[in-house]
């Protein structure tokens, strides 16, 4: 075993020990550290989930391309084999006659549509598509360019502004995520002030026999990164507790749209990311207070 | 080596603790330095120790010259000194083996390496069965003797004790001046600050006088304790 690594393996326990010596204001930070990752986590998980239930509803990116009067069969078949290049999802064809029907069928449609002479409705196509909004502007101009097509009817306004939704959301969330980040910081801070002042003697001593900075800091620098890594994970535990709360209402939402949904907890990548993120804060708030009281110290 | 070179050290609130003080201490020597109170002893080892600087005049420890020691070099000189100090600054949080455990962490020996040689140090100044008591449990000569214990325990070349006597019986202190005397054997250099300088059997010691500051008589300095009585 290296030196340096038994100094940065004690420097660790150190903090450890440090930590659990007080288990009332480890209690507590570790409260305040864990909700202020949570909230922001929560939230991004929320708006993750909101994606997924919306774009889980399918029909609402849906292109109708509708057909000229005189397009003939063949005209019909090679406008097909035009949508199917694209690639952008299933392809159904509706003739003039069960777009009738289907208006017909809708409520108080039926006596509107009986009087007309002869049937308005063109042949279309839908295509139920499954691609960014941005990939669909594309491919209505080039649908629009297709022989015997009249009109292309992009359906994706609401889709758009949803998005646009979903963005400032995330912004929300990141500006809150970096008012907590820096209350985390903040609450090290403190938290690592009050600890030198309680080791005042241990520094004082530890100097007058030989102790380099390094070796002061490190069990507070540890303190710091530590208390933040355990406050990421009590945020991971509070936000997987909410979802386990929230999964049965949930359910029975998705239900009554007459979906099925269930909701998504963290991925390990979100949960490793709550917990370093946790780690370096703290890390950082401990830096901080370490360089700032030390000096101090004399 | 400690070389003083017309030293003075004026502490900021005006009273001049030592003025003008010159005298030299060979390696493996012995030394006493005695004075009343207030004589300016602690400010001498201070000054060794590199915790204050000299308002003039030079000092070397170690072949070092401490003016121009910086910052970041203090550590490693203090590293081999063993100090004593008059409070004995023991840590009232741990026991005495994890007191004589903090040097050798700050030199980051390996834990099961340290454990070994802290044991060894306490049982040189015979503390090994009270290992794991805690310093309030210990009797005055014990906590000076665990304050030594965590001196030596880093080997130094040379050790500075701030009255390791004061506050002890006859016979206690005749153990403390005995380790010393161990370690004054085996070739480490020994500066004992004391108002009362006893005479240590097959010990010569080199005199170092203070009163109020100054050095008395630079040519006893040299003399036999008895002399100077
Ligand atoms: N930190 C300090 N600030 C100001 N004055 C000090 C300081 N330390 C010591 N002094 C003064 O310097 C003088 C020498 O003090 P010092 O502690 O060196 O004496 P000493 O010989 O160790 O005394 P004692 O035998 O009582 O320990 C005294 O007059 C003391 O008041
Ligand atoms: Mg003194």
């Amino acid at each position: 075993m290296t030196s340096w690594f038994s100094q940065h393996l004690a420097g660790l326990q150190d903090a450890w020990r440090r930590l659990v010596a007080s288990p009332l204001n480890t209690a507590l930070s570790l409260l305040v550290i864990g909700i202020s990752l949570a909230l922001p986590a929560a939230g991004w998980l929320f708006i993750d989930n909101l994606r997924l239930a919306v774009g889980n509803t399918g029909s609402l990116q849906q292109v109708s391309v509708f057909l000229a009067d005189d397009a003939d069969a063949a005209a019909i078949a090679e406008v097909e084999r035009g949508l199917r290049q694209a690639k952008l999802g299933s392809v159904r064809f509706v003739p003039r006659d069960e777009a009738l029907q289907a208006l017909q069928a809708r409520e108080g449609m039926a006596d509107l549509t009986a009087g007309l002479p002869r049937n308005p409705l063109p042949d279309a196509f839908v295509v139920e598509a499954d691609a960014s909004p941005e990939a669909l502007e594309a491919a209505v101009k080039a649908f629009a360019e297709l022989p015997k097509v009249d009109d292309v009817h992009l359906d994706s306004a609401w889709m758009r502004r949803f998005d646009a939704f979903l963005h400032v959301a995330r912004l929300v969330v990141a500006l809150i995520g970096g008012v907590f980040a820096a209350g985390l910081v903040a609450v090290t801070f403190n938290t690592i002030r009050l600890q030198i002042l309680a080791h005042a003697e241990e520094i004082e001593v530890a100097r007058l026999i030989g102790a380099a900075d390094d070796f002061i800091r490190r069990p507070f620098q540890y303190y710091g990164a530590l208390q933040g890594a355990l406050g990421g994970l009590l945020a991971v535990a509070l936000v997987t507790a909410g979802g386990l709360l929230l999964a049965d209402p949930v359910a029975g939402l998705a239900a009554l749209y007459g979906g099925s949904f269930s909701l998504h907890g963290l991925v390990p990548l979100e949960i490793a990311a709550l917990v370093g993120g946790g780690a370096l804060l703290g890390w950082i708030g401990a830096q901080i207070s370490v360089l700032i009281h030390l000096r101090r110290l004399g | 080596m400690i070389v003083f070179s017309s030293v003075c050290k004026r502490y900021p609130e005006g009273r001049e603790a030592l003025k003008d003080v010159s005298f030299e201490i060979a390696d493996g020597k012995f030394a006493w330095v005695t004075g009343r109170s207030g004589a300016g002893k602690t400010t001498l080892f201070r000054l060794i120790a590199a915790i204050e600087r000299p308002s003039s005049g030079g000092i070397v420890v170690n072949g070092q010259n401490l003016a121009s020691l910086g910052r970041r070099a203090l550590p490693y000189l203090r590293r081999n000194i063993g100090l004593v100090f008059q409070e004995q600054k023991l840590l009232f949080d741990r026991n005495a083996l994890a007191n004589v455990l903090l040097p050798l962490a700050i030199v980051g020996l390996p834990p099961r390496d340290a454990e070994r040689r802290a044991l060894a140090a306490l049982d040189k100044v015979g503390l090994l069965d009270r290992a794991k008591a805690m310093p309030v449990a210990l009797s005055g000569g014990e906590q000076q003797r665990l304050a030594i214990a965590r001196a030596v325990v880093n080997r130094p070349a040379l050790l500075l004790a701030d009255e390791p006597t004061a506050k002890l019986d006859n016979d206690s202190a005749a153990d403390i001046l005995g380790i010393f005397r161990e370690f004054h054997r085996v070739g480490v250099t020994v500066v004992i600050a004391s108002h009362d300088p006893r005479p240590i059997p097959g010990v010569e010691p080199q005199l170092i006088a203070l009163e109020q500051g100054r050095l008395l008589d630079t040519a006893a300095s040299a003399a036999p304790v008895e002399a100077a009585q």
